[in-house]
């Protein structure tokens, strides 16, 4: 019981999250330099003009009615037109969010994939050859910057060998795996050398305590201590950070799709932004907020599934 | 309780270590940890290695199962029901460890897995040492439990260690490790961790369930008191070798190292309040840089010209010492308890 009501608690704190979310979104709109009655009207518009459209837009309300508006737009999913896609922007963000989507999962499942293995052989191998080696050659993915990578793999599989597309991402599910295969190994490369060293010292540090030692004193087969005790505690901390980098990886992929011509969200952020297509920026700042805030959430709910200490509200 | 007692047929001997001897590379310098360890074990015996932090005591346990040996290098022998465990495979030993000898450690909280229920961690020996079924095994953890004095045990199986107190966590230790009724338990520091009345029911479920069960017992602890109250035999560890062994009360009435006698006289008993109580001068030598000769002359009043160059022998029969100058018998100190 206890641990389904810190499910429920827990679900319950994204609300404030949310909230604040939506004040520093509202407010740093109206921060913004110029008049948006002037960026909407045409050069030769009179002051009565102008006047109306800030009626139309009801910029002359106190500010707390404008943000109740506000308020209510985005939870009935209007969050005005783009300009520079002359189309709703919850239209816009939904087309384009399925590829963002999907090269952030595959990204992660190629980090897990790379990672988690090489992080054991490393660990059991400390100090070793083996261990210096993988800690060496992902040490150069960490310190080379990713667009970098990702350029190289462009040049290299993508426009010489021509075994990759060079950009798009297709229609078929097939074809997105096989479109998305260079920028999710680029963003991966970068992901799984974070995560390999914070694995790799969880384990190495699990290895030596005492309950480890103990299932070895229970005359338990290496298997079983490896991934019934040392693997599980081991992942609590490496689940945090994967958690975390997944929130990054909604910006780190900004660069990824602009090289690889991806059209996803991140892509479209840095045209929303190039254009200064205002609601369009404020619609996928509340978009990037609500899906790293609903990540975090996914990740406590793994660590509590992981550790019954968490399960305490 | 006299000494040939043990001797009789009807306590044979079950373990007996010779020459045993553990060192780890640190730092390119070889730490002798444990320097050739002589003792021996007879059944349903319980025997006390005690010692300063750092003497060697719970590194000579835990490579008598072999769990010191992914660390550094054990030599010697521990002779165990007709082979000698240093040198059995990895293998075949891990069907020792758990099974015939199990092993209690001196952390409840850091010694149990906090991820995994208490009934999978008695289950999961139970599946490697016996032929048990589910509900079998269920019913044998109940069992483990209820003996080791968990009240409500069914219901507890699938509560995890943080919803034990510390007591009861030792308990739960316990009842794993006699899972698959061991023949001898390696107790390493079962109390430290406890409150002293708690303290004192763990040593006494310890002691009841070795009578119960005829298990052999080796305690290591660092506390005279515990010792005293406890075992049959001493066995007294310095820098990582023994320096005496013999009966407790033969040890405790007249000690022969003068290690021994240091360790007896820094026990408060019957002492006026605000006495300062008598301690050893300096400090225990480190592993790293053992002198020479015997490893506590630096500390020793009563040293004499060998004892700087030479290591003394552990000597003697029934009540073995380790000293160039032991003390006399008439030199009697106060015993403890």
């Amino acid at each position: 019981m206890s641990s389904l009501s810190y499910f429920i608690s827990r679900l319950l704190q994204i609300i404030p999250t949310f909230l604040i979310v939506m004040v520093i979104i509202f407010l740093l709109v109206r921060a913004l330099p110029g008049d948006p009655a002037i960026a909407m009207a045409d050069a030769k518009a009179t002051a009565e003009q102008l006047e109306q459209i800030r009626e139309r837009l009801g910029l002359h309300e106190p500010i707390w009615v404008q943000f109740a508006y506000f308020v209510k737009n985005v939870f009935t999913g209007n969050l005005g037109d783009s300009i520079l896609m002359k189309a709703p922007v919850t239209e816009v963000i939904l087309e384009r969010l399925p590829a963002s989507g999907f090269l952030a999962l595959y990204a992660v499942l190629f980090s897990l994939l790379i990672a988690g293995p090489l992080a054991f052989v490393a660990a059991l191998n400390r100090n070793g050859w083996i261990d210096v080696g993988i800690r060496s050659v992902f040490q150069i993915g960490l310190s080379t910057p990713v667009f970098y990578i990702g350029l190289l793999l462009l040049t290299f599989l993508a426009a010489q060998m021509r075994w990759f597309p060079v950009g798009g991402y297709g229609t078929t599910f097939w074809e997105h795996m096989y479109h998305l295969l260079l920028p999710a190994l680029t963003v991966a490369l970068y992901t799984s050398a974070i995560i390999m060293r914070n694995l790799r010292s969880s384990v190495i540090e699990v290895m030596d305590a005492e309950y480890v030692q103990f299932a070895r004193a229970k005359g338990l087969p290496e298997h079983v201590i490896l991934g019934r005790h040392i693997l599980r505690n081991a992942l609590i901390s490496t689940v945090t950070l994967l958690g975390l980098s997944i929130g990054n990886l909604m910006s780190g992929t900004l660069v990824t799709e602009t090289v690889f011509a991806v059209p996803g969200v991140g892509r479209l952020m840095l045209d929303a932004i190039f254009a200064r297509d205002y609601p369009l920026i404020q619609g996928l700042t509340l978009t990037f907020a609500v899906l790293v805030s609903l990540i975090f959430l996914l990740t406590d709910m793994i660590q509590a599934m992981l550790d019954p200490r968490l399960r305490v509200s | 309780m006299l000494e040939n007692a043990h001797i009789t047929s009807a306590h044979p001997r079950i373990l007996d270590v010779k020459n045993l001897s553990t060192s780890f590379d640190v730092a390119g310098k070889q730490l002798k940890a444990v320097d050739n360890v002589s003792f021996h074990l007879n059944q349903g015996e319980v025997l006390g290695i005690v010692g300063e932090s750092g003497s060697g005591k719970s590194i000579t346990l835990r490579s008598i199962i072999g769990l010191s040996r992914r660390y550094g290098e054990v030599t010697g022998e521990v002779n165990w029901q007709g082979e000698n465990l240093v040198a059995m495979l990895e293998r075949d030993l891990r069907k020792v460890r758990g099974k015939d000898i199990a092993m209690i450690f001196q952390e409840p909280m850091s010694s149990l897995n906090p991820l995994l229920t208490v009934g999978l961690q008695i289950g999961e020996n139970l599946v490697e040492h016996t032929s048990l079924d589910k509900p079998g095994r269920r019913r044998r953890s109940i069992e483990l439990l209820e003996m080791v004095g968990i009240p409500d045990a069914e219901n507890r199986l699938n509560d995890y260690p943080h919803q034990f107190s510390g007591g009861m966590r030792q308990r739960v230790m316990i009842a794993i490790a006699l899972a698959s009724n061991p023949k001898l338990l390696l107790a390493d520091e079962p109390t430290t961790a406890l409150d002293v009345t708690i303290q004192k029911q763990i040593l006494k479920l310890i002691l009841d369930l070795s009578k119960d069960l005829g298990m052999a017992v080796i305690l290591v602890t660092h506390d005279l008191g515990v010792a005293a109250q406890t075992c049959d035999r001493l066995a007294v560890m310095y820098g990582g070798k023994l320096v005496e062994t013999g009966a407790t009360r033969e040890v405790l009435r007249a000690p022969k190292h003068r290690y021994t006698m240091g360790l007896l006289q820094s026990v408060p008993e019957n002492i006026e309040p605000r006495t300062p109580l008598f301690s050893l001068p300096g400090t225990p030598p480190s592993l790293m840089n053992l002198p020479l000769g015997c490893a506590f002359a630096p500390r020793c009043a009563h040293s004499v010209a060998d004892c700087a160059e030479k290591k003394p022998p552990l000597i003697g029969e029934q009540h073995q010492v380790a000293c160039f100058n032991p003390t006399n018998s008439g030199e009697a100190t106060k015993g403890v308890a």
